[in-house]
């Protein structure tokens, strides 16, 4: 297991990229796509168990580097890899 | 007077800043990201450029370099700082401005001549403009929308800390078309264009950027 | 098991699948006679991508001997054809090195990609000689500017040269858009870097001294660019199978600058004997070329190569194209040093080797050997073809096909003629480009004194003393299909005026050649016909070819594209302040034409863009005239006569007119000289033409100038801020269109094709 930060632009920011997404999705054909916005997932492996005190450890590392709290919302949950789950 | 200019891996105009600093009459002086110390100088200069390849985000990485903390601490204590595009960018992520700056609305790299309007020529590096001067400094960033909560923006207008907001039309998607603030000292400045590359007629639109270079002449704290 | 020289040589009859990876029978057979037995995978690896059309040049190279045997005399050259680029002395112990290379095939796969790492290979290139690149620019070729694929193409292609080139902090000073129904499938991306250099600094490729350490630096090697060798590995390996093996390169700007300043450090504290950047055909290439170059031998432990991905077999390993590395050749002493330097850049180096003298390249992998090859073999004895090559069947009725009035309609009435040049100033080859252009840093570096739309791109070189160069590409393809000879020699003849058109001194001389299939002869006579014509040229011009780079295979199935050789001229300015720009500023000066108007309107832009028609003799190139009108525009720009100066070239003398006027938001009053018909004298692409702009105080003495060299001359108008209605483009008894309404038809083009 992995620990996943997920980090995502706040609803009030504007999201150039998630509209360009959304465009090309309609130009696709994809039209029942209402809305897009684009984050970032992050991946990290950890040394030794994922206890309280590391996940308080990557919040931390979270909200410092990983995340722009001025401009980007995040979570930290342990999960499986998307490798792990598509392989 | 000596100014700092400091150069990160991938740090680009820094040494267009030099020459800028030159032309103003100053000492540039160069600074390494992983240097502790500043060098003993009286200004800094956070350059434009791509530090870290604008990985993760655009100067995310650069605002945790050594050097930093100590710029951050000269800062407080009324070093006059400029941060030109990626420089602006660090400095927000350092938290030395508000605000963040994120990917232009239109998507593409934006290279123009950049009409300006000056709101604040009381900054440490400003203050060789007169308030409401129009100037034309070089446009060229692909992450240069100024965003911010919207009571950061009302404070920022309401404190007169919008040093530069873009004339004609926005380039950028910026809120309010800011397009560079100042720290409550005024002393910390931030902008999205580049004053260095119009020092000189021959190689830019003109020489409407040395203001910045020249205001700071005036503005030196000793150490 | 890995396939060593011991097990080939133990085993002569194995199928190898020569032929899968390109190679034909009597090849492979050579390689065996080389060896003396069977090559081991590696081996067959290494010679099939060394011997491909793009790292050999099979094809081309016994027409390409030609820019070596009519070279002309020249004094400028410090490093002529032959490595990475070329090399020319600019005055004050300055060198200037400069080329020109493709990346046409990656980047209709993944534009954006294909396009940026086209880039990253060619500054590279300029590095490996010893310099600082300052400068890139990017000759591009798409579809038509309405096709769906051109949607998909160019914005990818446009965002991959910007990201690139403005990561690393290189101002992009100019290139070409052009758009044609050819380039459908086939999208040209040429990509040009110039650097600077002092004399001293000039470094060399050949790995020499005995017992000199081999370093390979950079970015760690995965399987990028990979393609078809996946077929060897897949004889090694069962579970990774070629569907793994990415075969698009990805570019990281941000390690190439890293790569960038940790390499100029080294040179700076010499650190390096050699050096070399991995492009096509990645280590393969700089191990056989820098041993073929040096004391003859060369030892490497492909393990020791760093990986991003563990499970590469040595096959992968040697073909690999992850870019953003080099191969240096470093001193024992002074791997320490080297290492400290790269250190600071946090840039990866690891020693794989040493340079030996057995003549041998010799590669092991896990303690065992899996190459063993005479280096030249691999890198200079490839296959030479000469390819056969007959004019094609229809070139004659092609040119025969001329626009006369008869055959396509002329506009005659002012009214007409109003519309004409109004639909051409929008026409897509000839609209603003500024869609393109602002994703480009033209800025960084604070030396760029012209950009685009400039005729050149000119950079200043020195500070002190104002010593500058400039440089300019381009192309008619058009002209090319009509009669390639000319059409090379035509190519080379705008380049080299756009250069003396801002005021430099041409110089030198790069090229790339974009054509179809060599194994078609008609394609083949194309071909054989451009060299022969840039040849030719060079020598009548004095301008000697230093480096270049030939694409082929630009075709979907039968059809290929126009045969497109682009030609980049570099010339030298003692003073950029003296430049001359494009811009018509001030009123009341007057503008001249020089050369003559000749009704030349086969392979015009306005045949192509109205009538859809090729066809005709292109016009006359006159390369001795083109030589007289750059002395004029040189020894006027050096004497401060003139205060603009334009090329006269696609979309004739209107099309000239209208972008100095736009430029610079002044408008003219022009007249139709007598015994010219007005649609000839605004449209036809006659050579040998600029217009300039001179202040009345300058007229006499400039032209006095052209009398002396009895070069024709004619006052054409002069400009005028056009009063209360505004400046225009007011030609008598014509027609006048405000400027603001010709700015809205060359600006509206591309952002709405693109929106």
């Amino acid at each position: 297991m992995s620990v996943v930060v997920e980090v995502m632009p706040k609803p009030e920011i504007l999201d150039p990229q998630g509209q360009a997404v959304l465009r090309a999705l309609h130009r696709l054909g994809f039209t029942q796509v209402a809305g897009v916005r684009q984050g970032k997932r992050f991946e990290l492996e950890v040394d030794g168990e994922i206890d309280e005190e590391a996940l308080a450890r990557i919040e931390e590392a979270a909200s410092t580097l990983l995340a722009n709290p001025v401009i980007e919302d995040h979570t930290v949950h342990v999960g499986a890899t998307v490798h792990d789950e598509t392989a | 007077m000596r100014v700092g200019i400091v150069t990160f891996p991938g740090s680009l105009d820094d040494r267009d800043a030099a020459r800028a600093v030159r032309f103003a009459g100053a000492e540039p002086v160069a600074v390494w990201h992983g240097d502790d110390d500043l060098g003993g100088v009286d200004a800094v200069v956070l350059p434009g450029g791509f530090s870290y390849g604008d990985y993760l985000r655009c100067g995310a990485i650069a605002r945790f370099a050594p050097v930093m903390r100590t710029l951050v601490e000269r800062a407080r204590e009324g070093m006059p700082v400029l941060g030109i595009c990626n420089g602006f960018q660090i400095l927000c992520e350092a938290h030395l401005l508000p605000g963040a700056l994120i990917r232009n609305d239109v998507q593409t790299f934006v290279c123009r001549d950049q009409a300006l309007t000056v709101e604040n020529a009381s900054t440490a590096w400003t203050s060789d403009y007169r308030l409401g001067q129009q100037v034309v400094v070089p446009l060229k960033s692909g992450e240069g929308g100024y965003v911010a909560p919207q009571a950061t923006l009302d404070a920022l207008e309401g404190e007169g800390r919008v040093v530069v907001r873009y004339a004609g039309s926005n380039p950028n998607g910026s809120l309010r078309d800011i397009a560079g603030i100042t720290s409550e000292n005024g002393r910390v400045v931030g902008l999205m264009p580049h004053p260095e590359h119009a020092i000189d007629a021959l190689t830019g639109p003109g020489t409407d950027g040395l203001g910045f270079f020249s205001s700071v002449l005036a503005s030196v704290v000793s150490a | 098991m890995t396939d060593s020289v011991s097990t080939a040589a133990q085993t002569p009859d194995v199928e190898q699948p020569w032929a899968q990876l390109g190679l034909k029978a009597d090849e492979y057979d050579k390689i065996r006679e080389h060896l003396g037995r069977r090559p081991t995978s590696c081996e067959l690896a290494m010679y099939s991508v060394m011997w491909s059309e793009h790292c050999s040049y099979k094809s081309s190279k016994v027409h390409l001997r030609q820019f070596g045997e009519k070279a002309p005399e020249t004094d400028a050259l410090l490093v002529g054809i032959g490595e990475n680029a070329g090399v020319v002395d600019v005055g004050d112990g300055y060198a200037v090195t400069f080329k020109v290379e493709s990346h046409n095939h990656p980047s209709y796969v993944e534009p954006h990609q294909g396009a940026a790492t086209g880039v990253g290979g060619i500054v590279r290139d300029i590095l490996a000689m010893g310099a600082r690149p300052v400068g890139v620019m990017d000759p591009l070729r798409f579809g038509p500017l309405d096709a769906p694929d051109t949607r998909r193409v160019m914005p990818g292609v446009v965002s991959g040269v910007g990201t690139y080139g403005n990561c690393l902090g290189l101002p992009n000073i100019g290139g070409e858009v052009v758009f044609d129904p050819s380039y459908s499938g086939n999208p040209l991306v040429n990509a040009l870097c110039v650097g600077v250099m002092r004399h001293d600094d000039i470094q060399s490729s050949g790995a020499t001294g005995v017992g000199n350490l081999v370093v390979l630096y950079g970015a760690k090697t995965g399987g990028d660019g990979i393609g078809g060798v996946s077929v060897l590995a897949s004889e090694t390996f069962t579970d990774s199978g070629p569907t793994k093996r990415p075969s698009v390169q990805v570019g990281d700007p941000f390690m190439e600058k890293l790569l960038i300043e940790c390499t100029l450090g080294l040179f700076r504290d010499d650190l390096v004997v050699a050096i070399q950047d991995l492009g096509g055909a990645g280590l393969s290439c700089a191990t056989s070329e820098m041993a073929s170059g040096g004391t003859g031998g060369m030892h490497v432990e492909l393990d020791r190569v760093p990986l991003r991905d563990s499970t590469l077999a040595p096959e992968e390993i040697l073909m690999s194209e992850s870019q953003e590395r080099m191969m240096a050749i470093v001193e024992p002493a002074k791997i320490e040093a080297f290492m400290a330097v790269c250190e600071r850049w946090d840039v990866l180096a690891t020693v794989l080797g040493d340079v030996t003298d057995t003549g041998r390249l010799v590669v092991t992998w896990r303690g065992e050997t899996v190459v063993d090859v005479p280096p030249r073999t691999v890198a200079h004895e490839g296959p030479v073809y000469q390819r056969p090559y007959t004019r094609p069947s229809w070139q004659d009725s092609l040119q025969a096909d001329a626009p006369t009035p008869q055959r396509l309609a002329r506009p005659s009435t002012p009214e007409d003629l109003r519309a004409s040049v109004l639909r051409m100033a929008g026409a897509p080859n000839l609209a603003a480009k500024d869609w393109v252009t602002e994703q480009y840093d033209r800025f960084v570096l604070g030396n760029t004194v012209l950009a685009q739309p400039e005729d050149s791109g000119v950079l200043r070189i020195d500070e002190e003393s104002g010593l500058g160069v400039a440089l300019s590409t381009d192309c008619n393809a058009r002209f090319a299909k009509l009669d390639p000879y000319e059409g090379a020699r035509l190519a080379l003849a705008e380049s080299y005026r756009n250069v003396a058109t801002v005021g430099a001194r041409p110089l030198a001389v790069t090229n790339c050649l974009n054509f179809g299939s060599p194994e078609d002869p008609e394609v083949m006579w194309q071909f054989a016909e451009a060299a022969r014509g840039l040849a030719d040229g060079c020598l009548e011009l004095g301008v000697p070819v230093t480096g270049g780079n030939v694409s082929f295979y630009n075709q979907t199935g039968g059809t290929a594209i126009l045969p497109t050789p682009v030609v980049g001229v570099l010339g030298v300015l003692d003073d950029v302040t003296r430049r001359t720009p494009q811009a018509f500023t001030e009123p009341g000066q007057v503008v001249y034409l020089l050369g003559e108007t000749r009704d030349e309107l086969a392979g015009s832009e306005w045949a192509h863009e109205v009538h859809g028609h090729l066809g005709g003799m292109p016009p006359r190139c006159d390369l001795t005239a083109e030589r007289a009108l750059g002395e004029i525009l040189i020894n006027a720009s050096r004497d401060g006569l003139l205060d603009a100066a334009h090329d006269v070239s696609d979309g004739g003398l209107v099309q000239a007119l209208v972008e100095s006027c736009l430029r610079g938001g002044v408008g003219m009053r022009v007249w139709v000289p007598d015994g010219i018909d007005p649609f000839v004298f605004l449209f036809s692409e006659s050579q040998a033409r600029a217009i300039v702009a001179v202040p009345r105080s300058e007229e006499v003495r400039f032209t006095d100038m052209c009398t002396a060299r009895r070069y024709p001359h004619q006052r054409i108008g002069v400009l005028d801020d056009g009063g209360p209605e505004g400046p225009a483009l007011d030609v008598q008894e014509q027609f006048a269109i405000p400027l603001s309404e010709l700015d809205a038809a060359r600006q509206a083009t591309l952002p709405s094709a693109m929106a």
